[in-house]
């Protein structure tokens, strides 16, 4: 098997994106354009935006990968993933986007006009991102060591290295134009494949006649196969976490505040829904076609990059190969950046740009530098100690944090006006220990089978009524900050009502 | 040993006893800072008490009780009779058992000390401490918490009137469009009334819309996109009267047209730039406009290829201490800057580039977010 179309592929796709982050895209416009200039972010190039952060390494090869290995139940996954958005549409978009805040604890601050809450959310989003970078990095390992056959080390290094120099330089900060064609790239680099493989499989009478994916299914197409009662509970508290995790992405929220107000939000909101519904019909046609040839389960995560050769051996299967391999290398990289982006602002902004001791006072670029440093290196030590991970499944918990911690924040800091500093903090203390601990546990103790470690494993079901409960208690038992009657009007006041908002 | 080290280091026990009042009044600061309002004294009351070891304290405004810390709450209707007995007098008095009539056993309510509050040479309140029996001590410490308590008042009030003197500032600078600009721009309209009628018209509602804008009455803060609007219409009715030898190059990202700024933060800097590039006589003069995304910020430049000036001199227009003769222009930065500061904390003052013949470029860095902003 040749490496040349993987190792062009992700070259390609290196020297690209440093490239964008270099130069940077600039436009310069008369006057006679002022127009032009100053429009605002159209709702469906947001969306594409919105997608191409959001479709990281667990939807590009984790989904095909589960799919194959455990069957239909799998599903759950994606279309948590999407209704993620759902939920975050009906209940938090427009009323976030009016509150003015750029991050979530920006957020925390306005509502509840506390450091304290808002120094706590900090570092929730700090973890969240770090948990969800350690899968975006295992991906990079995976995909190059399926693509050119190099070390598992070698791809977390490389795109490690690439989103520090690109985000601690400057560039790749998120340009919603860079950020749209990431989605349209990935969407191609597994749309056309897929088509490809798929008009071979429907003339190869042989692979047909031995049975689809139907003939053989079992347990394979049904959803809670096999599980049991403890299946159940994982599917319940998975669908859990994704439904309520979507909201609390660091990367996500912030691309809201280029929306320019409630209405385009929701609009936004709306186009993520569909543009994802369209990516995610891909991920199960490569794990059925991947039952079909009899694809090895013991190597699903690279599924999606092995499954090319597989059918069709020879130079189609390697450039097909490239592709979906520049399609991976891009997810990587675009999440990667996009968290590395969240998690270091928030560091400069609460720890860097403050005086620490032994440093004393960083100038505003080395705080920044130092903070992208921290972001990317400790979640890359983290690949690096715990190669075996699971790509989908460090995802899912990573929405369970956020699911526990800044759901209950958001739904109830916009819905409820009785919502307190303290109420706050215990919700987010509660649930944030709560689901870190679970999370702690199951990256200490791999692959489990009682009733403790299924409970452990996947915390969101209780997790995230805890917090919530948490919240509402204490909150009723102290009085709430004096501006909230005044904050939740500006919230849920549409922006073309008359009202004095200040 | 252990002894000697804890005496060096915590001072003796009347040092120690400094530093627990001075905690205790630093602790009760805070919240008289606010002004004397029934939320800032029933914060304050706990730590006023503490400072004076009463059984109980209250604190008043001239008409009634604000604030009771304590026991003995039930000669809270009392207060109302000894604050107007005080008003009276203008100084500290003390009242008796007899003015303090009890029959609850136990009740340490017994006699009260009333020192009032006074800023600028008026009454604005009392602190009134209670005890079981009456003291020079406390009539002494009393009088003194109540004059440590009424600069604490002092400050709030001047407080009050630096944020009402921002506030007349913004005003003042809204008013400022520059009668030259009126007086230009409508002689410049007027020549195309003949010529060119249409254009003329489209000049005149521009103009109205700019006015519209610069006196809006209502809120602090606007969109980085309505604020860019109406430097186009500004634009416009300069290019109305300048023609081709004003050249503007826009870069805006798009990301950052949702900022929320202070109201007329960047146009005053735009008009800077193009009195700037055209001062020369018969020279084409650029200015360029950027607006860019940097994360937690959204940095705005607005940049001239005009005569540039004396670094010296922008520095002291910023400080705001150079003499006001012939120069508006300079005003108007010192003036942002200052609004700027206010708003976002002295991180994010104006940044000005200059030098004699190197023409000039002003930097405003704005947060996208900050606590008490939004549009």
């Amino acid at each position: 098997m040749t490496t040349v179309p993987g190792f062009v592929a992700v070259v390609v796709v290196t020297v690209t994106t440093l490239a964008i982050g270099t130069y940077g895209l600039r436009f310069s416009r008369t006057t006679s354009d002022f127009f032009v200039a100053s429009r605002t972010v159209r709702p469906g190039l947001n969306a594409s935006a919105i997608g191409g952060e959001y479709l990281s390494a667990a939807s590009f090869l984790g989904v095909a990968g589960l799919l194959l290995t455990f069957g239909a139940e799998m599903l759950w996954y994606p279309i948590g993933w999407t209704a993620g958005y759902l939920v975050l549409l009906v209940l938090v978009a427009a009323p976030l986007r009016r509150s003015g805040a750029y991050t979530l604890p920006d957020f925390a601050e306005a509502r509840l006009a506390s450091r304290h809450v808002r120094n706590l959310c900090s570092v929730l989003v700090v973890a969240i991102g770090w948990l969800y970078l350690l899968p975006q990095f295992e991906g990079a390992g995976l995909t190059l060591a399926a693509a050119i056959d190099a070390p598992r080390w070698v791809g977390p290094v490389v795109v490690g290295a690439v989103v520090l120099v690109n985000v601690g330089s400057g560039g790749m900060r998120s340009i919603t134009f860079v950020q749209a064609f990431q989605y349209w790239l990935k969407l191609t680099a597994l749309l056309v494949p897929a088509a490809v493989l798929l008009v071979v499989w429907a003339g190869d009478e042989a692979v047909r006649s031995a049975g689809g994916p139907s003939a053989t299914a079992g347990d394979w197409s049904v959803p809670l196969g096999g599980g049991g009662a403890q299946g159940l509970y994982t599917t319940y508290s998975l669908v859990l976490a994704t439904f309520l995790g979507t909201m609390g992405l660091p990367h996500v929220v912030v691309r809201f505040y280029t929306n320019p107000d409630g209405r385009a939000a929701r609009r936004t909101t709306l186009a993520v829904l569909a543009l994802l519904g369209v990516f995610y019909v891909l991920p199960p046609v490569y794990a059925a076609l991947g039952r079909a040839y009899g694809a090895d389960p013991a190597t699903s995560d690279s599924l999606v990059l092995d499954l090319p050769r597989l059918v069709v051996p020879g130079t189609l299967g390697d450039v097909l190969t490239g592709m979906v391999t520049a399609g991976a290398f891009a997810a990587f990289l675009s999440t990667s950046s996009g968290l590395a982006i969240a998690v270091s602002g928030v560091l400069t902004q609460d720890v860097t740009s403050r005086r620490l001791p032994g440093l004393g006072d960083l100038g505003d670029l080395a705080a920044f530098r130092v903070a992208t440093l921290a972001a990317v290196v400790v979640p890359l030590l983290a690949t690096l100690a715990l190669p075996d991970f699971g790509v989908a499944r460090a995802v899912g918990l990573a929405f369970a944090v956020a699911a526990s911690t800044f759901c209950p924040l958001l739904v109830l800091g916009i819905w409820w006006r009785g919502l307190t500093a303290a109420g706050a903090v215990a919700g987010l203390l509660v649930g944030g220990t709560g689901s870190v601990a679970a999370v702690a546990w199951t990256l200490a103790h791999d692959r489990a089978q009682g009733w403790f470690d299924v409970v452990v494993g996947q915390p969101a079901a209780w997790s995230v009524p805890l917090a919530f409960a948490t919240m509402v208690v204490v909150s009723r038992r102290t009085t709430a900050p004096a501006h909230a009657r005044r904050f939740m009007v500006r919230l849920h006041t549409p922006e073309t009502v008359e009202l004095d908002r200040s | 040993m252990a002894r000697t080290w804890r005496r060096t280091h915590l001072g003796t026990e009347a040092d120690r006893a400094t530093f627990r009042t001075l905690h205790q009044a630093s602790l009760a600061s805070p919240a008289l800072r606010e002004g004397l309002t029934e939320d800032s004294a029933t914060r304050a009351a706990g730590h006023l008490r503490a400072l004076l070891g009463t059984p109980a304290l209250a604190v008043t405004d001239t008409v009634g009780c604000l604030a009771w810390d304590g026991a003995g709450s039930h000669h809270r209707q009392q207060v109302r009779t000894l604050l107007g007995a005080t008003l009276e007098r203008g100084r500290t008095r003390s009242f008796d058992r007899g003015d303090l009539g009890c029959t609850t056993t136990g009740c340490e309510v017994r006699t009260a000390v009333v020192s009032p509050l006074v800023v600028d040479d008026r009454i604005v309140g009392t602190l009134v401490a209670f005890a079981p029996y009456p003291t020079a001590g406390l009539a002494r410490a009393t009088d003194e918490v109540a004059t440590w308590v009424s600069g604490q008042l002092a400050l709030a009030e001047l407080e009050l009137s630096r944020t009402r003197l921002a506030e007349a500032e913004v005003r003042a600078l809204r008013a400022q469009i520059s009668p030259h600009f009126v007086y230009n721009s409508l002689g410049a309209i007027a020549s195309f009334v003949r010529t060119d009628p249409d254009r003329a018209r489209e000049l005149l509602l521009e103009f109205a819309d700019f006015t519209r804008y610069s006196f809006r009455r209502h809120g602090d803060y606007t969109t980085l996109a309505e604020e860019l609007r109406s430097i186009e219409r500004y634009l416009l009715l300069e290019q109305a009267r300048f023609g081709d030898r004003l050249q503007v190059t826009l870069s805006i990202a798009p990301e950052v047209l949702g900022v929320a700024v202070p109201f007329l933060c960047v146009q005053p800097l735009v008009e800077n730039a193009v009195r700037h590039g055209l001062e020369g006589v018969d020279r084409v003069g650029h200015v360029t406009i950027t607006a860019r995304d940097r994360g937690q910020d959204c940095v705005i430049e607005v940049e001239d290829d005009g005569a540039g000036e004396d670094p010296e001199r922008v520095r002291r227009a910023l400080a705001g201490t150079l003499s006001t003769d012939g120069a508006h222009d300079s005003v108007g930065l010192g003036n942002v800057d200052a609004r700027l500061r206010s708003t976002y904390g002295d991180d994010y003052g104006l940044v000005v580039e200059t030098a004699p013949g190197a023409g000039t470029k002003v930097v405003v860095r704005v947060p996208k977010f900050a606590a008490g902003v939004s549009a």
